[in-house]
């Protein structure tokens, strides 16, 4: 992206550099980069060391170019000042169906799962519609970057989620195209751990199914032997693959996506909520020497110890979850995640939906509240998924060398009055404008009507005059 | 969507475990007459008469007899400190389907106003404890959006531990739902091989309310013109025949029930207002109405209060044009405003989603949170009992530890009527002795059932089929009175009737 020549023209101003290159009438490749930015007299959470009160961050090519107090802001930057406001990494959300679903009620608008239940070749980041209004919805409360994951969507993915759902992509939350939107296209293999489900729904004839225990528990063998079956291929398929060609051996693409699993380079993401099903499956994994991720875990402490010792790290669903068991205590999901990381568990928070991944900051603040330390609530949205995904080297922290996905909020990031005021993507401003904000001040804007037919004259139960009781307990004017 | 991810994790996770039903807090019966009770030192939202730092409230009969910076402890009293605590008004929820047996949606017919919710309170429901825990304490219990006239609904005070019978919220007018759009025309909801229910588009919605109220105009005419001659002194007249699905539509065109009906469009909004002055009845509240915020001039204009949601949008087509910013405009223009929860967990967590109307829309502190407290009092016809922290009022309160507009707060008690029903340090206090039982019943069953068949053996011990837990394998002194007899889990249902139906 950042070519000799615009180094050479940086120095410019930014309106000399794009008089020069219209003049020069350059080609898509050699567009101007993005403008070096100074964001200055901001308290920086920088999540690597102590905040730093009145400090600057520059950016350039992308990236954070210099942080600190006392920092040189370079000549032609453009200033933000930034007195009064703090800046904070970009959120991260690890598990949502970004640019996968629209409306997830309507089958053609969704892309989040396949047919049948081995499709460990599919990878979300070729079906992310860059143009989805989630996009700019989700970011304008702080979120960066997320990974769009296949098979991750209940009941939204209509073809069922399958075993192996496909590959989950990372991706930033702005781009003119997949490709500049893509952080990494392969981070994770799904997979749904299969239950012992003694009781089902079925959805074609809107009828309850009961089955025996032995029943489902035969039903459960079954799915995890195919999937023992089919790992074994990959791995005799990786051999083949080790000792030649392509033409060597028939190829296929099941299998070819499952050799980074088994040779261990592709994490295996895992969704799994009970304690008996999280157990089943960190043995499994244990044995097929997979290395897992949980995704789900609403029953993670219960099996603490194990995942500790095993290293497994956890994407939990939103704290803001309805308790199943009722003999929980009611706030079982909201004082897990301090239950967790007192253990010694490592903890992401991910939103598992698109309309509600703005509420990402909320979950983790409703954690903190039951008990997470403040900067562990934080790192679970924004460092800790960095680093369980293998990306902590790019994002997740201020630091010299990361990629500049940064948020510049007016107060705590988690806190639900809390506005972003810019926000970095790429070392490039992203707007803050969205399908909300846009019906906002249309709406706003309306004259006031003029023709309201449905004014009903009088009625004893009218709601705007309270000085007439209406039922009989109505009374109080409001203010 | 909310449900749906209830749904998920039931079906595709669910094991349903444990029918043995101990209840957090089953201890806190209240005793006969309510304690008197201050409030110190806190920070005092009374919503409507402004904050009164370092304030206090004096409970006294169940009712706030005294509220303000100076207010001495009587004798006898007992003191709460509310050194850095927030007290607040209770929550009121203007769309919960809490404390329901059973399915909310009566899905056969688009007319179902026979059915009435008052029937199948279920005062065992944990999420009403739930709920509580979250500072809800009056609750609009309706039906689903199954049809465009649904069933009859009621207002409920969450008075866990008491019987059915003491839910109802004494005095508030009964309601019945009402539903439009894509719901009732059942457009996300169909039947492999059934056939397609009439109405089946937004058209069909309007015609079957006019042709039930047009049924009920009728009718009330005819038992009119009865009770005139009646009254005039004739003699030998036949009554007109009862019809017990009219009955309440002919008390929504008498103004003795509200109507509160489920919306997301604007053209559906305008319809029902259009139907609903032609027949001469006012509609109460709408419901959702996520376009509200479009026609907002007409809601103000038909006196209409309008109950939404703080951010959901995008579940389905209807709700595309949802935005955050409902509320918000709809307070601007007039329209009297609450945020509902349509949903046992986010109603856990409404003075949160009233906070967001601040970031939303710039509403005050004051505003947003009269979209929880007085404003859904109002709504519901029972602000003169509820709502605000004022003199003569119920004493439902929530002592939070944070400003409640936060998502860090947490409530730490829930009074009704000047009783104490959820109680933060006493709900974690005896949690391990529930444990304890819990694990002992377990172990007791687990024996019991080894002599069952081998397929048992093989479960966890959670893993009990339900009638296994059934109240008499506990010991004696364990025996709960009727009301607190355990009730069986049955997710399922509750999630096959949320598909069948739809709520939101």
């Amino acid at each position: 992206m950042n070519c000799a020549s615009t180094n050479l023209l940086r120095p410019l101003s930014r309106l000399a550099v794009l008089s020069l290159l219209s003049a020069l009438s350059v080609s898509a490749q050699e567009r101007p980069a993005a403008p070096v930015y100074a964001i200055t007299h901001a308290k920086l959470v920088t999540l690597a060391g102590s905040p730093i009160d009145d400090g600057t961050v520059v950016i350039k090519e992308g990236k954070i170019a210099t942080i600190g107090a006392g920092v040189e802001v370079p000549a032609g930057a453009q200033v933000i000042d930034a007195k009064g406001l703090q800046v904070y990494p970009g959120l991260f959300d690890p598990i949502t169906q970004m640019g996968l679903s629209e409306v997830s009620a309507v089958g053609s608008t969704v892309d989040t799962a396949e047919t049948g239940p081995f499709n460990p070749d599919v990878v979300a980041a070729t079906a992310v519609f860059p143009s989805s209004e989630h996009i700019p919805v989700t970011r304008a409360s702080g979120i960066t970057e997320v990974l769009a994951v296949p098979g991750s969507g209940g009941f939204d993915s209509f073809g069922g989620r399958g075993l192996l759902a496909g590959q989950a992509s990372a991706i930033h939350m702005a781009g003119w195209t997949i490709d500049e939107m893509q952080i990494k296209r392969s981070v994770a293999m799904v997979i749904n751990w299969p239950t012992i489900n003694t009781q089902s729904f079925d959805f074609s004839t809107f009828s309850r199914k009961q089955k025996p225990f032995a029943e489902a528990k035969a039903d459960y063998e079954k799915q995890v032997n195919q999937l023992t079956e089919i790992l074994d291929s990959a791995r005799h398929y990786a051999q083949a693959m080790g000792h030649g060609g392509p033409s060597d051996f028939e190829r296929d693409v099941k299998l070819e996506a499952l050799v980074p699993v088994v040779r261990g380079q592709l994490p295996v993401l895992v969704f799994a909520d009970r304690a008996r099903d999280i157990r089943n499956a960190v043995e499994y994994c244990d044995k097929q020497k997979l290395r897992m991720i949980l995704a789900g875990g609403e029953e993670a402490y219960k099996v603490k110890d194990l995942l500790r010792s095993k290293d497994i790290p956890v994407i939990l669903r939103p704290v803001l979850t309805y308790v199943d068991e009722e003999d929980d205590p009611y706030d079982r999901l909201l004082s897990q995640p301090a239950e967790l990381v007192a253990a010694g568990v490592k903890i992401a928070f991910g939103s598992f939906d698109n309309s509600f991944a703005r509420r990402l900051g909320q979950n983790a603040a409703n954690a903190i509240a039951h008990g997470l330390s403040p900067e562990q609530g934080l790192k679970a949205v924004t460092l800790n998924p960095a680093q369980i995904f293998g990306l902590a080297d790019q994002l997740g922290t201020l630091q010299v060398g990361k990629t500049a996905n940064i948020i510049v909020t007016n107060g705590d990031p988690l806190e639900l009055t809390t506005d972003v005021k810019y926000l970095f993507i790429r070392g490039q401003l992203a707007s803050l404008e969205n399908r909300h904000h846009r019906l906002y001040e249309k709406y706003l804007n309306r004259p006031k009507s003029e023709a309201c037919q449905c004014a009903v004259p009088e009625m004893p139960n009218k709601l705007k005059d309270n000085a007439k009781p209406s039922g009989p307990l109505s009374g109080t004017k409001p203010n | 969507m909310k449900t749906l991810s209830i749904l998920r994790s039931s079906l595709f996770v669910g094991i349903f475990l444990c029918a043995m039903t101990l209840r957090p807090l089953a201890a806190a019966q209240p005793a006969d007459a309510p304690p008197v009770i201050l409030i110190q030192n806190a920070t005092v939202l009374t919503v409507t008469k402004g904050t009164i730092e370092h304030g206090s409230v004096l409970i006294k009969d169940g009712k706030i007899s005294e509220v303000g910076a100076d207010v001495k402890a009587p004798s006898g009293a007992q003191v709460i400190d509310g050194t850095g605590m927030f007290v607040t008004p209770g929550i009121i929820d203007c769309h919960s389907h809490i404390a329901v047996d059973g399915s909310v949606n009566e899905g056969s017919i688009s007319v179902s106003s026979i059915a009435n919710i008052a029937e199948v309170l279920d005062s065992d429901d944990i999420a009403i404890y739930r709920d509580l825990a979250g500072g809800v304490t009056t609750a609009n219990v309706l039906h689903g959006s199954a049809n465009s006239i649904g069933g009859q609904t009621i207002v409920i005070k969450l008075r866990w531990g008491q019987p059915a019978a003491k839910l109802p919220f004494e005095g508030a007018l009964p309601g019945i739902k009402f539903a439009l759009g894509e719901n009732p025309k059942r457009s996300n909801f169909s039947i492999r091989g059934a056939e397609r229910r009439y109405p089946a588009s937004r058209m069909g919605v309007e015609e079957t309310i006019r042709a039930a109220f047009t049924e009920a105009r009728d009718y009330k005419n005819s038992w009119d013109t009865y009770n005139k001659k009646v009254a005039a002194g004739e003699k030998n007249l036949i009554p007109p025949r009862r019809d017990l699905r009219l009955d309440p539509l002919v008390e929504v065109l008498e103004g003795k029930r509200y109507v509160h009906s489920h919306c997301y469009r604007e053209d559906e909004i305008l319809m029902l207002l259009r139907v609903a002055k032609e027949f001469g009845f006012k509609v109460r509240t709408l419901q959702h109405v996520l376009e509200g915020y479009k026609v907002a001039d007409e809601i103000a204009a038909a006196g209409t209060g309008a109950s939404t949601f703080s951010d959901w949008w995008a579940y389905k087509v209807e709700a595309y044009d949802a935005i955050p910013y409902n509320a918000a405009i709809m307070t601007k223009r007039g329209v009297v405003v609450s945020i509902n929860s349509d949903d046992a967990e986010e109603a856990t967590h409404l003075n949160q989603e009233a906070a967001k109307s601040m970031k939303y829309g710039g509403l005050t502190h004051d505003e947003a949170l009269k979209l929880v407290t007085i404003n859904p009092a109002i709504q519901l016809g029972i602000d003169k009992r509820v709502g605000s922290i004022e003199v003569g009022k119920d004493a439902d309160l929530v002592i939070y530890n944070h400003d409640p507009l936060s998502a860090y707060a947490v409530v730490q008690k829930t009074l009704i009527d000047g009783r104490v029903y959820f109680d933060r340090q006493k709900d974690i206090a005896v949690r391990a002795d529930l444990e304890k039982e819990k694990k002992a019943l377990l172990e007791k069953e687990k024996k019991s059932s080894k002599k069952d068949e081998k397929k048992d053996a093989e479960k966890k011990p959670g893993e009990k089929k339900p009638d296994a837990a059934k109240p008499d394998t506990k010991k004696p002194e364990e025996k709960k009175k009727p009301e607190d007899m355990p009730s069986m889990p049955d997710n399922v249902a509750a999630a096959a009737s949320i598909a069948a139906g739809g709520v939101n």
